[in-house]
């Protein structure tokens, strides 16, 4: 062990990708601030959001990989009951049953997941020889698959294929053979038509259609997309100004302070703000990266590389649902959109990734 | 060797995951980049679209109309004013199933089956989200039945509105007109900009011919607004400009005396100031309320007022053409003298026909024992035919067609109304243009005012006006002043010459104007039944216009004679003769006799004019 560790080394914190954290943390409060009309205790009550979201954060990075691998399969399981729990119980909250009252606090099962999916296909690759063989990379797929089904009939088809593509970044990083890659896709592509014609519902088959003509139903599917391409694209180079989004102050932007808020951020702050945003985004997505190198065990490795992707994934559906190239997904814009538990998630995930970081193995020779 | 129990392999497991996961980063910057790609295109080229429609969004441009200028006759008598109304306005868009919204109406306020029939012609021509009148003139308890159930009644809306009224009803119709919904063939015509808000055009007589003095500028208000459409703040506010009050030289007592005078008859009284031109009586009857036509007109009133036989719709004093008979003569005996045929001395033996060289025909007078030996003043005082029928061969009818027309026969006045008849003379043109040859008949009965001549009462009434006037054609105007309501400045109309009759033939005009005063004031004068107790000098002519052709040897029998196939009388005069105020020409259809029907009716006209009492 070295001999002398800074404060934040002996809390295992990571400089850089804390910085950027931070750096997100301060604009989402000044968008959401702007976003909800000035509003304070909007602001305030996501201001405690990120507090808590840092709480777990620190937490998370007080966890040693080894132990959090040893938890990982009571982790996943437990997450699996709690799904079908709250698909047989679940409150109803906007037509979908996704929360399970707690009593003292709801908690969305979906969420979880998000973080037990990787944990426990890369738990399970750590205790196999890889690269993955197509027996391993089944068994995995059924790890995948059977939560990610469980949400997709909440219904919360936006979350589902988010656990199933974070499980699936694990599996490719594990070195699943490119033909089996290949298979997987094909199997996709052949059951597109099948999915659409029977497991989509009619919104989510219209949100598909929109993204090709957004102007065919302007006042219904289409504008969401309507109205978010309007204040990205009015916007400018420089923006508007802060608090100067009038999509937003004058209620043409739906969702302005959670899945939409990247347009109004993009319409104050116009290209060079995105630039900016962009380098935070891309920087700590590359922070994820590099911590999954130094990794030198399976199950850290995989985890890390996994939970980096799927941060810039979240990163890369939001923003191109809001500027139209993507169909409106459920998806929230990381650690900036208003919204609770996916905030907590992401920073038990940036946790784990800085105890990963912190209790690496020295590289070998 | 290869071992039969796998091993972890950790150098081959780190290469694959190294290289797994540089096709991660490669990926990672191929995705950002097709992003910020999108975003350049979004904010950078497609810039100014989403700017546009982001202000689109952001502001709401409210027109607001401006009021309409007054209509007002020289006294400052209001002939067309605005007046709050409340109206029952539906919007289909918003109204769900409307037959039984309007099942539910009709039980709280009576809706007729022409406001239905009226409110469903427009629905189906407008667009669905323009609120469209079912009823006016709700009374205050009324509007209270709609307002408690409005909330109910989604589209339903109760307005005030401005709407045009006109106080005096149809005093004046036919030079008024009436303004009426904006209809899709005016949508064509017009700069719709300048009729945002604007609901109704002038679509007939002054409210027609002025819509751009009495329409005035529409303002915008321009406002922030959400949404939901909830006004937030104004942006800017420009003020609409109220439409210019605009006086006429109508003069709404004579107006109403030469309406009332030929009420249950058919015909036209055109009265001019012969100095100015200024049209002081522009009436035509029978007429019509214009006030049904401001909303629209519902089919069986309307079509009652196209099927009336005495057809109310058409305008007598602009449109009707008829023949001008006698009242033609003192013009010809004015060319007979200027242009040398006749003078003032030139004799003619009456003996109560005419017949051309060579020719059995007789054409007779209307005196079927003659006037005898008879010069010019006598032919136009006792209006002897067969002397005009003499100086007719004479000149020829290329010289009458010109000699008449300095006078504005045949053709437009140029008064300011849209769609003026004007009337017929035969010009060679006309004479190519007609298939059959000129005939020398035609030219004898041209004499007296008969064949293939016609006027319109405003042509005969600027006619007279120019002889009173002394040769000097001035433009006859409706339009007397445009005020600005604001600052009540007051912008009067110059008087216009329009033509003069030539210096050759004005020496020969006081035997002709003093003929037409013995025409009245004369023992023998066909009008002295109008003259002989009257405190000023009256000029005049009557005349009398065939609507039928008698035959050769047939004799007009006004028993046998359906009543609208009698003749139509005439009268043209002015007064007071040495100092011309007034000039009017009068015809009524079927009346007969001019110096019988139509005189007396000038003579109130005067009366009124000039001493303010009609007898």
């Amino acid at each position: 062990m070295p001999t002398s560790l800074t404060t934040l080394q002996r809390w295992n914190l990571d400089k850089p990708l804390g910085t950027a954290l931070l750096m997100l943390a301060i604009i989402s409060l000044g968008v959401i601030f702007s976003a909800s009309g000035q509003d304070v205790s909007i602001t305030v009550a996501q201001l405690v959001r990120l507090g808590i979201g840092f709480a777990v954060l620190f937490l998370a990075a007080q966890i040693h990989p080894d132990t959090l691998a040893r938890w990982t399969p009571y982790i996943y399981l437990g997450g699996l009951v709690l799904l079908v729990i709250v698909l047989l119980t679940g409150v109803i909250g906007k037509g979908a049953q996704r929360w399970l009252n707690l009593g003292l606090f709801s908690i969305q099962p979906s969420e979880i997941m998000k973080l037990a999916v990787p944990m426990m296909v890369a738990w399970y690759f750590s205790q196999q020889h890889l690269p993955a063989t197509s027996k391993q990379a089944i068994i995995a797929a059924g790890i995948i698959l059977l939560p990610a089904a469980l949400v997709a009939v909440q219904p919360d088809l936006g979350t589902a294929l988010m656990i199933a593509s974070s499980g699936a970044f694990v599996l490719f990083l594990a070195g699943m053979g490119w033909t089996l890659i290949a298979g997987i896709l094909i199997l996709i592509a052949a059951s597109a038509p099948l999915v659409w014609s029977y497991f989509l519902h009619d919104y989510q088959r219209n949100r598909i259609l929109t993204l090709f003509d957004p102007t065919a139903d302007p006042l219904g599917t289409g504008y969401h997309t309507i109205q978010s391409m309007i204040a990205v694209g009015s916007g400018g180079i420089f923006g508007k100004g802060w608090l100067e989004s009038s999509q937003a102050r004058l209620d043409f932007l739906p969702e302005s302070s959670t899945d939409f808020i990247f347009a109004v951020f993009a319409e104050e702050f116009g290209l060079f703000g995105i630039i900016i945003l962009f380098s935070i985004f891309i920087f700590a997505t590359g922070r994820g990266i590099i911590i999954a190198t130094y990794a030198q065990e399976t199950y850290t490795r995989l985890l890390a590389g996994s939970l980096a992707l799927t941060f810039f994934l979240y990163f890369f559906v939001n923003i191109g649902m809001v500027t139209g190239i993507l169909p409106v997904v459920g998806v929230p814009l990381p650690i900036i959109s208003y919204g609770g538990s996916s905030v907590v998630t992401l920073m038990a995930g940036f946790g784990m990734l800085m105890s990963i970081h912190a209790n690496r193995k020295i590289a070998q020779p | 060797m290869k071992l039969d129990i796998p091993i972890k392999d950790s150098f081959r497991e780190s290469r694959v995951f190294s290289s797994r996961l540089t096709i991660t980063v490669i990926g990672i910057a191929i995705l950002s980049l097709l992003l910020l790609a999108r975003l350049v295109y979004l904010q950078i080229v497609s810039y100014g679209h989403y700017e546009t429609l982001s202000q689109k969004n952001r502001i709401n441009s409210l027109p607001l109309p401006p009021v309409r200028g007054l209509i007002l006759d020289r006294n400052g008598v209001v002939l067309a004013q605005n007046f709050p109304v409340y109206t029952l306005e539906i919007t289909p868009e918003l109204a769900g199933d409307m037959e039984s919204l309007i099942t539910d109406i009709s039980r709280l306020i009576e809706i007729s089956a022409g406001d239905l029939e009226r409110f469903n012609k427009q629905r189906k021509k407008r667009p669905k989200f323009e609120p469209q009148v079912l009823r006016t003139h709700l009374s205050d308890a009324e509007a209270a039945r709609i307002a408690v159930k409005r909330p109910f009644m989604p589209g339903v809306e109760l307005q005030v509105r401005l709407q045009r009224h006109y106080p005096l009803g149809t005093l004046g119709i036919h030079t008024l007109g009436y303004v009426g919904r904006i209809s899709e063939d005016d949508q064509r015509t017009i700069d719709t900009s300048r009729y945002r808000g604007t609901q109704y055009i002038g679509k007939l007589g002054i409210e027609k011919s002025y819509e751009s003095i009495l329409l005035g500028r529409v303002g915008i208000e321009r406002n922030e607004v959400n949404a939901y459409g909830r006004k937030l703040r104004e942006v800017s506010r420009i003020a609409p400009v109220a439409g210019k009050n605009l006086y006429l030289n109508i003069d709404t007592r004579l107006q109403a005396l030469a309406e009332n005078a030929l009420a249950e008859k058919r015909g036209a009284v055109v009265a001019i100031e012969p100095s100015t031109g200024a049209v002081l009586t522009f009436a035509s009857v029978p007429t019509y309320d214009p006030n049904q036509f401001v909303n629209g007109i519902d089919q069986a009133s309307y079509k009652s007022l196209l099927d009336n036989i005495d057809k109310p719709l058409i305008n007598r004093a602009l449109n009707g053409q008829y023949a001008p008979g006698s009242t033609i003569k003192p013009f010809l005996g004015l060319a007979g003298l200027a242009l040398g045929k006749i003078t003032t001395t030139t004799e003619v033996n009456c003996k109560g026909w005419y017949s051309l060289p060579g020719s059995r025909h007789r054409f007779r007078d209307w005196k079927k024992t003659g006037h005898g030996i008879t010069n010019l003043k006598k032919a136009i005082t006792e209006s002897c035919d067969v002397y005009f029928y003499t100086l007719a061969t004479k000149l020829g009818i290329e010289l009458m067609t010109q000699a008449l027309a300095p006078f504005g026969f045949g053709r437009k006045t140029g008064i300011d109304l849209a769609l003026e008849s004007k009337g017929l003379l035969p010009t060679q043109e006309w004479k190519d243009a007609r298939k059959e040859p000129w005939y020398a008949g035609e030219t004898v009965i041209f004499g007296i005012g008969q064949g293939p001549i016609l006027v319109t009462p405003l042509q005969l009434a600027t006619a007279t006006a120019m002889i009173a006037n002394n040769g000097v054609r001035m433009q006859p105007i409706l339009r007397f002043a445009s005020e600005n309501p604001v600052t009540h400045k007051i912008n009067r109309f110059t008087p216009k010459v329009r033509n003069r009759l030539p210096d050759f033939v004005l020496p020969y005009l006081p035997a002709i104007q003093e003929a037409m005063v013995n025409v009245v004031h004369g023992k023998k004068g066909t009008g002295r039944r109008i003259g002989w107790n009257a405190k000023y000098k009256i000029a005049g002519k009557t005349g009398t216009s065939q609507v039928k052709g008698i035959k050769q040897n047939e004799v007009y029998n006004r028993d046998l004679t359906p009543e609208r196939f009698r003749d139509h009388a005439l009268f043209i005069a002015y007064a007071p003769a040495d100092d011309p105020k007034i000039a009017v020409a009068v015809i009524v259809e079927n009346g007969e006799h001019g110096s019988s029907a139509a005189a007396p009716i000038a003579r109130k006209l005067m009366d009124e004019y000039l001493l303010g009492n009609a007898s």
